[in-house]
Formats: structure tokens, C-alpha cells, sequence
């Protein structure tokens, strides 16, 4: 019975992603490309912080962002769904594309991108309410209104963030009464329920434990058959273990951009083997 | 070299912990004066203090109370069997009356009480008024004892009347009612506004709008009351007078619409505290989730800031209670029960501010009007525990 009901709400979910646009055919080594950057410049007011950022990110794959700190990785990230714009006083130049649209043309609706582009921050961020609403919210925000939609949707993504067995029976429990690995993982769930096809994470691990930090590794390697993540992190052993390509990144710019094996084993600059070498002590 | 430095802490300390005994001991002690001067109006006889009543000794009347008195001697009340005595006219009766009448004007209560005497022994239906000197003795006339003023005569009393003779009333529920309805109405036209300011504030105005409005709120909150109640006089009260054609501007909505002014800045500033006080990492959240911005304010942002907003609203209530000037100013000062917003009421602050001159230190009257001050009292502290207690809440560990 519970079976078939969800079974019917899945199908629901995948007729509604089939009507999205699906990643355009970029051949590139046979890979469809999901985001694009050309020649992308950043600024804070007169501060550049990305300077011809061009980079093609591959769909359905982890992309890990590595760079020293204040080399502009976060806002590279937080171009992709527009976070940036809430600053006052930021500009751009250059083209961003995603799914082949230039997510900063005039006519794009900022808040539906945001619903195709999920986020997930450093530090874990749940709303003051129960576990069940917080993964209910961007339901709701877009309209959902079907209980039982929203409680199966709800438990899907719980499934799909692997939190669902630990907080099945507190459903309606403050989320803030979970450890701040089961909150990382709830805003994970939370970015899942409104079916993104982008997931930006921005040091998801850096404030947990390394038992959550191995879970949400985990989660990740399991979410890139259906999700094209970008990843920022500053742990290296974790870019390594996590990610497909690494884009290496310094004082604004993009010094080296490719396969992590290649990145970690045999980098074209001097600058990027000094990096990662250093962090591997 | 030691011991004077201890020396000097210790003084220092002493010093400090002496300034917040003086402090604390000041306060205790002006509120145990204004109730003591208060709850002294149920000690006060509903006569004037210092007056007496009498009948003719053959008089059946029971007795009367403080409000049948007063209607005698308003004449609104001609008749003993409409009081329960038997049927006659009464002949209301002030000492004065002997003097009015042209003749001696001597005082003397030894040539004073022989007149009243005879007066009252040929007058059987006459209810007099006298000074306590001038009493006649028992045999010609009865004494009626009104007793003490009564907590129901005050609190459930529709009649503000304190200059009365011989019976001053103290009903104090058309001031009640009139401070709660002009509070009230105040509040909820602030509120609203206050609130709506606070979100433009916290939520969509840019850093540049901010930086001068802010200030500019404050600043509003230091405005002397007067400074309101004289722009709410030459502006407002003629704008409502024409509006509603009315036969006077002087009305509760005019003082309510002075008071909403003046507690919007402290709305404002407590309530745009709150908002921002929600952590801009939840904003995010919802935003990221491709919630628009309005849809964040009502579902993150203002659920967020909910205690907040509620202590700014009861701190705005508990500004509107004790307003006295501006309200003073502008409503009328009519103590009646208020009907509608558009007839002259009286608050208890004005009617504190604008009588305490005028009553004779110790007399009933005046205990009144500390009474009065204590209800303000119990209203404001009640409202600002409240407030305490709303921003003091945690969030709740279960939702
Ligand atoms: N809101 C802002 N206003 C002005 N400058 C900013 C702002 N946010 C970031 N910057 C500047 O832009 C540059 C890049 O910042 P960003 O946060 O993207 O770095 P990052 O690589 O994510 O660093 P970290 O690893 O420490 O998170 C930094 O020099 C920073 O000072
Ligand atoms: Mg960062």
C-alpha cells in the first residue's frame, strides 16, 4: 500500500523534472556541460574578486573548489544562484550560464532558479521550526499544498540526505534539537525536496565532526548520479576523495582547472602543486 | 602600599552598592507612598470631610447613599419616597443658604445652630447640609452617616465629580474606560504602520535609506510630549473636527491618532531590533530555496522576530497608557463614558495632571487621584513584565 502510493508520487516527480530543460549536449569528451562561466569578473564595490573566470563544469559530477582563503571560492559559488545579488554594491561581467541560459539575463526569474539551484552552507542553518517543516518549506514556498505529496516528498528526501531512519519518529521535533552533522544533513534534505538539479555546497563538512564529515562524503558520492554538485571545501584529502574535476583557485583567479587525479598527482602549475602539497604536509 | 589599594576598592565598591540601595529604597518608597495616599480613599467619608447630614427627627428615611445625596441636592431627586421615606417633598438645605438670604452674617455656631434648629423643626421634609459645627443636636434632627467611600463606589462609580457638594463623586470607570479606549485605538493604528515601517527598514531599504531614517526615528522619540499634543491641537483636532463635522476636534480619535505618533518610534526601533535580530543564515536558507523575499519576511523573518515584535507592541500600549500631556491636549477632558471614538474623553494621566493642583492635600479628592495613580502604576508594571517576559523567552526547544 505505502509502496505504491510513494511509487505514484515518484513518477509524479519524475514527469515533473522531465518537463525541465534537460543539460544541453556540450560535447566535450563525450560529457554534457551543466554550467559555464566566460570570462567572468566579480566586484564588491571597486574590489575585483574574480578575475576571467572561464570554466565549464560538468553535469552529474562533483566539481571541488580549492583555493587559500579570500581567493574568492564562495563568491564563484554563490554566482550560481544569484546569493551575490543580496549584496549591495556587486557587480558582474561576463557570462554565466547554466543549462545553456544566462542565469543573469534580464528576463531570468531569480527566485525560480533558486528553486533549480540548491544550496547547502558551512554552517548548518535550519529554520526554528520542526524537522518535518524545514524539508516541508520550499515545498511550500512554491505552492504545494497536498499533505500527502508533501509528507512523501518530505520522507524521500530524508531517505535521499540518509537522515530518515534517525529522525523518523521526532518528525515533528525542533530541528534544532538534532547534532549539528544531523542539521548539516537536514539542510541537505531540505535543498533536495524541491527537486534542484544543481547542488552548491560551501564547506558543508567544515563544522562537523569526522564521523558526519564521512557521512555527508558519503551522500555526496550517492547524489551525483542525480545532481551536478559544486563543492567548496578546504580539506584536501576531501576534494580528493569526493570530486571528479578540481577547480583550483588564487586570489581571484582560476589557475588550473581539471581532473582531480590530475590536479592531485600531476598539475600543470607550480602554484597548484605547492598548494595541494602543502596541505597534504 | 597594599591596604590602600584595598582600602580604595572597598570604598569604591561600598560607594556603588550604596548608590543602588539609595536608588532602590527611593523607588520602594515613593510606591509605598502612592498606594498608602491611595487605598487612604476607602478611610475618606463619602461626605465632605468636615460636613455633616441631617434630617427632621421624624424622618423615615432609612438612610441614603453618596449618589442618592448628590441627586437630592441636583434636584434631580424631589421626592423622600423615591428614596424610601415616606411621600413629601424634600428641601435640600446648605448652611449657606442662611447667609445668602441677606441678614446678620454672623458665624458664630452659638447664634448659627439655634437658626438651623428652628429650621429644621418647622421643615419636616428638609435633608441639610452643614458644617460639623453647626450640627443641631439629636432631639430636632437625625444624622445620617453616608459611610465611607467603597471600592465599588470607585472602581464600578460612572460619575467623575470631585468638586460635588455635599457629595463628591469618584466613579473612576469613565477614566478607565476612556485611557484603555484611546489606548487601544492608538495601538492598533500604530501598530500596523509600525510594524510595516520596521520590515521596510530591516528588509528592503537600501544601507543609505537606513542610515538616515533610523536616526531620524530616534530623534522622534525624544520629542517633548507637548511639542505633540500642541501639533496634534492646531493640526489634527481642527483636520478631525471638519472631517467628521463634528462640534469639536477635542476627541478620543484625536488623542489616539497623537499617540500612535508618538509610539511609533519606540514600535519601530523595537520591532526593526527584532527582525534584524534573525539570524541573516536562515534568510539565506529560505531565499536559496527560491522563496521570494516577501515570502521570507512572512514565513522566516517575522515568525523569528515574533517575541520581539510583540514586547515592541507592548511597550508601544505601555507608552500610550501613561502619555499625559499630549493627551491632556487634545481629548476633550470630558469624563463620561466613552461612546464612540469621536466624543471627548479623559485618560487618568490627565486627569491626575490636570486636578492634583487644585485638591486639598490629604482630602478625598486627592487620595482619589492617587488611587488613580496606582491603577497606572499596576497597568504600566503589569505591561512591561509582560514585555520583559516576551523578549526574555527563549525559542521554543519544541515546535
Ligand atoms: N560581502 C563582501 N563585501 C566585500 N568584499 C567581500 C565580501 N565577501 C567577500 N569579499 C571579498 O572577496 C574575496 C573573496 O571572498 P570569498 O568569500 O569568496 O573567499 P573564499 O575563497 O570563499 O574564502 P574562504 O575560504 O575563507 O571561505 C575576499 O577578499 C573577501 O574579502
Ligand atoms: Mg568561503
Amino acid at each position: 500500500m505505502i509502496e505504491t502510493k510513494e511509487a505514484g508520487i515518484l513518477t509524479a516527480i519524475e514527469t515533473k523534472d522531465a518537463g525541465k530543460p534537460t543539460a544541453i549536449e556540450t560535447k566535450t569528451a563525450g560529457k554534457q556541460t551543466m554550467i559555464e562561466t566566460k570570462n567572468v569578473n566579480f566586484y564588491y564595490a571597486d574590489f575585483r574578486a574574480l578575475k576571467e573566470v572561464t570554466i565549464r563544469v560538468e553535469a552529474r559530477a562533483v566539481t571541488a573548489l580549492i583555493g587559500p582563503s579570500g581567493c574568492g571560492k564562495s563568491t564563484f559559488l554563490r554566482l550560481f544562484n544569484r546569493m551575490n545579488d543580496l549584496i549591495d554594491g556587486t557587480r558582474l561581467t561576463g557570462e554565466c550560464l547554466i543549462d545553456g541560459e544566462d542565469i543573469y539575463h534580464k528576463s531570468v526569474d531569480v527566485d525560480a532558479l533558486r528553486k533549480r539551484v540548491g544550496m547547502v552552507f558551512q554552517k548548518p542553518n535550519p529554520f526554528p521550526k520542526s524537522i518535518f517543516e524545514n524539508v516541508a518549506y520550499g515545498l511550500r514556498v512554491n505552492g504545494a499544498r497536498d499533505r500527502s505529496f508533501i509528507a512523501a516528498r518530505v520522507e524521500e528526501s530524508l531517505r535521499a540526505a540518509a537522515l530518515w531512519v534517525e529522525v523518523r519518529d521526532k518528525l515533528r521535533a525542533s530541528a534544532f534539537a538534532l547534532s549539528g552533522g544531523q542539521q548539516q544533513r537536514l539542510c541537505i534534505a531540505r535543498a533536495l525536496a524541491v527537486s534542484p538539479s544543481v547542488l552548491l555546497m560551501d564547506e558543508p563538512a567544515s563544522a562537523l565532526d569526522p564521523i558526519s564529515t564521512a557521512k555527508i562524503e558519503e551522500l555526496i558520492d550517492q547524489l551525483k548520479r542525480d545532481y551536478t554538485i559544486v563543492i567548496v571545501t578546504h580539506n584536501m584529502q576531501q576534494a580528493a576523495r569526493v570530486s571528479d574535476s578540481t577547480a583550483f583557485f588564487m586570489l581571484g583567479e582560476l589557475v588550473e582547472f581539471g581532473s582531480t587525479k590530475k590536479i592531485f598527482a600531476d598539475p600543470d602549475h607550480d602554484q597548484t602543486r605547492r598548494y595541494v602539497a602543502g596541505r597534504f604536509g | 602600599m597594599k591596604w590602600t589599594r584595598r582600602l580604595a576598592k572597598h570604598t569604591i565598591e561600598g560607594l556603588f552598592t550604596l548608590s543602588g540601595g539609595v536608588t532602590s529604597l527611593v523607588v520602594f518608597l515613593i510606591i509605598a507612598f502612592l498606594f498608602r495616599e491611595g487605598f487612604g480613599l476607602f478611610r475618606s467619608p463619602a461626605v465632605e470631610r468636615g460636613y455633616g447630614l441631617c434630617v427632621h427627627a421624624e424622618n423615615a428615611v432609612p438612610t441614603l447613599d453618596a449618589g442618592q445625596v448628590k441627586r437630592i441636592f441636583d434636584g434631580e431627586i424631589t421626592d423622600w419616597k423615591e428614596v424610601g421615606g415616606r411621600p413629601g417633598a424634600i428641601v435640600p438645605f446648605r448652611v449657606d443658604d442662611l447667609f445668602t438670604g441677606g441678614g446678620a452674617m454672623d458665624d458664630d455656631p452659638a447664634s448659627v445652630i439655634p437658626r438651623v434648629e428652628a429650621l429644621i423643626a418647622r421643615t419636616p421634609g428638609i435633608i441639610a447640609f452643614l458644617h460639623a459645627d453647626y450640627l443641631p443636636g439629636t432631639k430636632i434632627a437625625r444624622h445620617l452617616s453616608l459611610g465611607n467611600i467603597t471600592p465599588s463606589d470607585f472602581f464600578t462609580g460612572r460619575e467623575w465629580q470631585p468638586a460635588a457638594s455635599p457629595s463628591p463623586r469618584f466613579g473612576a470607570l469613565p477614566l478607565i474606560l476612556g485611557t484603555l479606549l484611546v489606548s487601544l485605538a492608538a495601538i492598533l493604528l500604530a501598530l500596523p504602520l509600525g510594524i510595516g515601517a520596521a520590515i521596510y527598514l530591516s528588509e528592503l531599504a537600501g544601507a543609505r535609506m537606513r542610515a538616515w531614517m533610523k536616526p531620524t526615528i530616534e530623534l522622534l522619540a525624544g520629542i517633548p510630549s507637548v511639542v505633540y499634543g500642541f501639533f496634534g491641537l492646531v493640526v489634527l483636532a481642527p483636520l478631525i473636527q471638519k472631517t467628521f463635522d463634528l462640534p469639536v476636534g477635542e476627541s478620543a480619535l484625536t488623542g489616539s491618532l497623537v499617540l500612535a505618533i508618538m509610539a511609533l518610534p519606540t514600535i519601530i526601533t523595537l520591532a526593526e531590533d527584532a527582525t534584524r535580530g534573525v539570524p541573516r543564515a536562515q534568510r539565506e536558507a529560505s531565499l536559496a530555496l527560491g522563496a521570494t523575499r516577501w515570502q521570507t519576511i512572512c514565513r522566516v523573518v517575522l515568525p523569528g522576530a515574533s517575541s520581539g515584535i510583540a514586547a515592541a507592541t507592548v511597550l508601544g500600549i505601555g507608552r500610550a497608557v501613561g502619555e499625559t500631556m499630549a493627551v491632556l491636549m487634545v481629548t476633550g477632558n470630558a469624563a463620561v463614558l466613552p461612546r464612540s471614538l469621536l466624543e471627548p474623553v479623559r485618560t487618568i494621566p490627565a486627569t491626575i495632571a490636570a486636578e492634583l493642583g487644585e485638591a486639598p492635600a490629604g482630602g478625598a479628592h486627592y487620595r482619589a487621584l492617587f488611587l488613580l495613580g496606582c491603577i497606572l502604576f499596576a497597568v504600566t508594571m503589569a505591561i512591561n513584565l509582560t514585555a520583559e517576559l516576551m523578549t526574555a523567552r527563549s525559542r521554543p526547544k519544541n515546535i
